[in-house]
């Protein structure tokens, strides 16, 4: 069947027409990525630049005894090798800025380079500089590292056990009532978040559904690996090149771990191929600047794809139980949840936010949830995508389909039912304010697939399933500066890296508040040096913060031309109105492109600016239809069509939010249905290639069609709520939903690969 | 003694775009890694160094094949297409066009692969099913847009290219 979601289906919950909104421009940096001249981290090269490698340790766990450099240093092409002993001791500092501000930087720092030990499998434990990667790598293989190799704790039931091996012996739980614990353990940290009683929640609820789900180490899988090219100056200035989701982060963190001044380290955003959240923090820039200083040479780092897998920040396994009692009559009446996550081997999962998102979609009047950060023998996890969220709600989506079931009731009526709405309680958070998961939903209820009955076919096992996804989306920190051209064209430098489209949704709101064509705007993605601060790209903020930053920007320009012209037109500055592009006064008149030719004669360039760290980002919330189809012999899944609903807020540049919204699905469905990392018993990770890490590829799905809704987020001059991430969130439940739909199974792990769902098949015969 | 032998540098003359070009490599690098960090033709890009990813797709006497499984050495006498050739100085590819004309692109980076990929198909297929571009591409990995816009920017471009023959 051929759906043509080329312009989706868009449902309005406003009347705003805007004249750019909403319109599908040209991205602007479109031309230099499909000619391949767009310049990436690894595009770099630096006269007389050396090549580093990092060598990783082949145990899960063990301590370092000894590390003798002595074989690489001598061979020639090597200048120079460098470990843990390299690295400033942090004391006690904790981190600022970036995701997680406040973890203890010798964290980090020990993550960059081991000391100590060694606390997974690839723990990068030395760096070599040489003339060219092959030296390097060659190098590498003269390191010689005594270990004494330790037991490893995998996963978070066996690292919470009493008797676990201890991975970091001084690390005391942090309590959820602020103690705390006096013996060190791997639980980092517990939380937990309460709301009515639950206990009496339970007692009046007619049907309890009690289920546990664990979870398989996924990887977030951008095609670009990380890399890094450094060049320190002997007067002690620091130049970074690489692919960040945010160079003021890489900035903080070289000066938190470099113990070096932030005014002598200058980062240059270079393109970048794919984070979702894998590239919010530093692997390799730290080493190649103290490799570059060491060696007086830039130095270059790339990582291999197997170093990717086993040594970048995977999102976390673990474990969630969810609780639900409902009345007879469909009313939730009480939640609980509890959530274990993987740390890896530092502190600091994402397990909070997943704790905020379990019972999201629902208004809940009596709820509890914990949450606990477990450290194991795994790479330091990060975040993916949502971070937390998928998990956390595929558990729950995963029972609510279940008391559906039990109770008969219709999915969709249930969820419109029991919905979230504004003013109801939100974990941790204020009341909600405007969202659109009911609107959502009604979307769902009525688009061509639900409407569409399930095709069925003789002999072949066929289900649907249904799903929602709620992301509180994150605000932090934007600039802008915005500077107007004589020609009236306007060069817009921001500080957030663009990893899929955002020049041009910036660009847009800009063009929209001040006027102009979206043409005529040259958006730039600026470096630490010649933008505001800026935080990372994550937390689907760019097209929310730094488009409010770039409509502030263009307000204070509008002020600064209307100042400009009122000398000219001898009138009060704010006697000059502007609608539609054109400053009027007094019989006057002047185009932005006019005003900019005024101006300059009269040597006015003005320069709009704005930093602003917004709070009300709105939450956004996604419903997802999957019809499926299980093959009895292989246990393989094939998703057959596949609907995704999401409230945008307003969707400022339509076929790049389809194209998040897209992404997404297909991101959900392979951790659905295929992506995991594997281990042996003594934690090697067994599939640290994209072999052997199947990620879906174009023939594994069906096209993803999309429906756009919009209910405008109140705390946006534009309505704008994120996009980016929750559409990762629905697909595993909504493809569970419909294994279940087609089979009667009950999946409870992640991912549901064929040998797991041909296991339960076999099991449920 | 091994490395040495692969580490002496040995001349390769060969066509790439069109043009005769010559370089000195290593037998042991690739030719993705040749194109890149010696010719400065850094479109064509590493993702996993082992063919599994597509990102380095380049056509060779005819063939579409991932850069980073041919040694260097093997371009001698060859005729190599990159991304850098796909555009004419009369503009884009009807590919090249299609791509930004469908949003078919997010973070861009395997794009490059994408293009000299589905160029390939078009020339052996000019009407390709949209069964026969995700075989096809299947070669190809894209994390960020679920390849929804991709094949419909691939088969946009075959029907203009068909519409244009």
């Amino acid at each position: 069947m051929a759906i043509d979601t080329r312009v989706a289906p868009k449902i309005k919950h406003h009347d705003e027409e805007y004249k750019v909104i909403g319109t599908r421009p040209i991205r602007h940096d479109g031309l230099e990525k499909v000619t391949g001249e767009a310049r990436y981290g690894s595009d770099i090269n630096l006269p007389g630049q050396l090549h580093g490698k990092v060598l990783r340790s082949p145990h899960a766990h063990a301590r370092i005894l000894g590390i003798d450099a002595s074989g690489a240093e001598a061979l020639d092409g090597v200048s120079a090798v460098i470990t843990s002993a390299d690295l400033p001791d942090p004391g006690d500092k904790l981190t600022t800025g970036g995701e997680a501000p406040g973890l203890p930087v010798k964290f980090k720092s020990a993550n960059m380079l081991a000391r100590g030990k060694v606390h997974y499998h690839g723990h990068a434990v030395a760096a070599v500089a040489a003339t060219n990667a092959h030296i390097a790598a060659e190098a590498l293989k003269l390191i010689d590292v005594e270990y004494e190799v330790l037991d490893p704790v995998l996963e978070v039931w066996d690292a919470m056990k009493p008797d676990a091996p201890v991975i970091i012996e001084d690390l005391y739980t942090a309590k959820a009532d602020g103690t705390t614990a006096d013996e060190p353990s791997n639980v980092a940290a517990e939380m937990l978040y309460e709301v009515g009683d639950v206990d009496a929640g339970f007692a009046e609820a007619d049907l309890v559904v009690d289920r546990e789900f664990t979870f398989g180490v996924v990887h977030q899988g951008y095609i670009e690996t990380h890399n890094a090219t450094a060049n320190w100056l002997k007067d002690g200035h620091l130049h970074v090149w690489c692919s960040s989701q945010g160079a003021f982060t890489i900035r903080q963190e070289l000066a938190d771990l470099l113990n070096h001044p932030i005014t002598k380290i200058h980062v240059v955003p270079m393109e970048i191929g794919g984070g979702f959240g894998g590239k919010t923090t530093a692997y390799l820039e730290p080493l190649a600047a103290l490799l570059s200083q060491q060696t007086g040479h830039p130095v270059k780092m790339a990582m291999d794809r197997a170093d990717v897998l086993k040594a970048t920040g995977p999102t976390p396994g673990g474990y969630v139980r969810v609780k639900m009692g409902v009345t007879n009559d469909g009313t939730i009446a009480a939640g609980y949840a509890n959530l274990a996550f993987d740390a890896g081997g530092y502190p600091g999962s994402v397990v909070g936010a997943g704790c905020r998102c379990v019972f999201a979609p629902y208004n809940m009047t009596n709820a509890k949830v914990e949450g606990f950060d477990v450290v194991v023998n795994k790479p330091k996890t990060h975040a993916y995508r949502a971070p937390g969220a998928t998990h956390a709600e595929f558990a729950s989506e995963t029972v609510v389909d279940e008391i559906c079931r039990t109770l008969d009731i219709d999915p969709v009526e249930f969820r419109l039912k029991n919905s979230a709405k504004e003013g109801d309680w939100q974990l941790a958070m204020p009341p909600y304010p405007r969202i659109g998961h009911i609107e959502c939903m009604e979307a769902a209820r009525d688009s061509a697939q639900w409407q569409t009955p399930l095709e069925t076919a003789p002999g072949k096992k066929r289900g649907r399933g249904i799903a929602s996804g709620f992301w509180f989306n994150i605000g932090f920190t934007s600039s802008v500066i915005a500077k107007l051209n004589s020609d009236g064209s306007v060069t817009l430098l921001e500080g957030s890296t663009d990893i899929g489209g955002t020049r041009t949704s910036v660009a847009m709101q800009f063009a929209e508040t001040l006027g102009i064509p979206v043409e005529d705007v040259d958006p730039i993605v600026a470096d630490t040096d010649s933008v505001g601060q800026t935080d990372v790209t994550g937390g689907s903020r760019v097209t929310f913060a730094t488009g409010l930053a770039a409509h502030n920007a263009a307000n204070d320009m509008k002020e600064q031309i209307a100042e400009g012209l009122a000398d000219l037109w001898d009138v009060a500055a704010d006697a000059i109105t502007h609608a539609d592009g054109t400053f009027s006064a007094n019989g006057n008149a002047a185009s932005v492109r006019e005003a900019a030719a005024l101006l300059e004669e009269e040597g006015v360039f003005p320069i709009g600016k704005n930093t602003v760290t917004p709070t009300r980002e709105g939450g956004a919330f996604a419903v997802h239809i999957a019809d499926v189809e299980v093959d009895e012999e292989t246990g393989k899944v094939e998703v057959l069509r596949y609907t995704a609903v999401q409230d945008a807020g307003v969707a400022i540049y339509p076929p790049y939010v389809e194209g998040q919204m897209q992404g997404g699905v297909v991101q959900g469905v392979g951790w659905a249905l295929n992506e995991e990392y594997v281990y042996d018993d003594d934690g090697h990770l067994l599939n640290a290639s994209l072999l052997d890490y199947r990620m879906p590829t174009a023939l594994d799905v069906p096209n993803i069609e999309t429906i756009i809704v919009e209910v405008p987020n109140p705390g946006h001059p534009y309505g704008v709520r994120g996009v980016g991430e929750v559409p990762i969130v629905p697909p595993p439940a909504a493809v569970a939903n419909a294994i279940h739909d087609a089979t009667g199974l009950r999946m409870s792990h992640l991912p549901m690969s064929p040998p797991r769902v041909q296991a339960a098949l076999a099991a449920q015969a | 003694m091994a490395t040495e032998i692969l580490s002496g540098k040995v001349h390769v003359q060969t066509t790439i775009n069109g043009e005769q070009v010559d370089f000195l490599a290593e037998p042991r690098e690739s030719l993705l890694e040749v194109l890149r960090d010696h010719l400065g033709l850094t479109g064509a890009k590493e993702g996993c160094n082992n063919g599994n990813c597509g990102a380095c797709n380049v056509v060779m006497d005819g063939a579409l094949v991932n850069s980073c499984c041919v040694l260097s050495v093997e371009a001698a006498g060859a005729s190599i297409e990159t991304i850098e050739g796909v555009a004419s100085p009369e503009g884009l590819h009807p590919l090249q066009q299609s791509f930004l004309e469908n949003a078919a692109l997010q973070c861009g980076v395997c794009t490059p692969g994408f293009i000299v990929a589905a160029k390939a198909l078009l020339e052996e297929n000019p009407n390709p099913t949209e069964y026969e571009v995700r075989w096809w591409l299947a070669g190809n990995l894209c994390r960020c847009t679920g390849y929804d816009k991709i094949v419909r920017a691939v088969l946009d471009a075959a029907e203009r290219m068909r519409a244009e023959a």
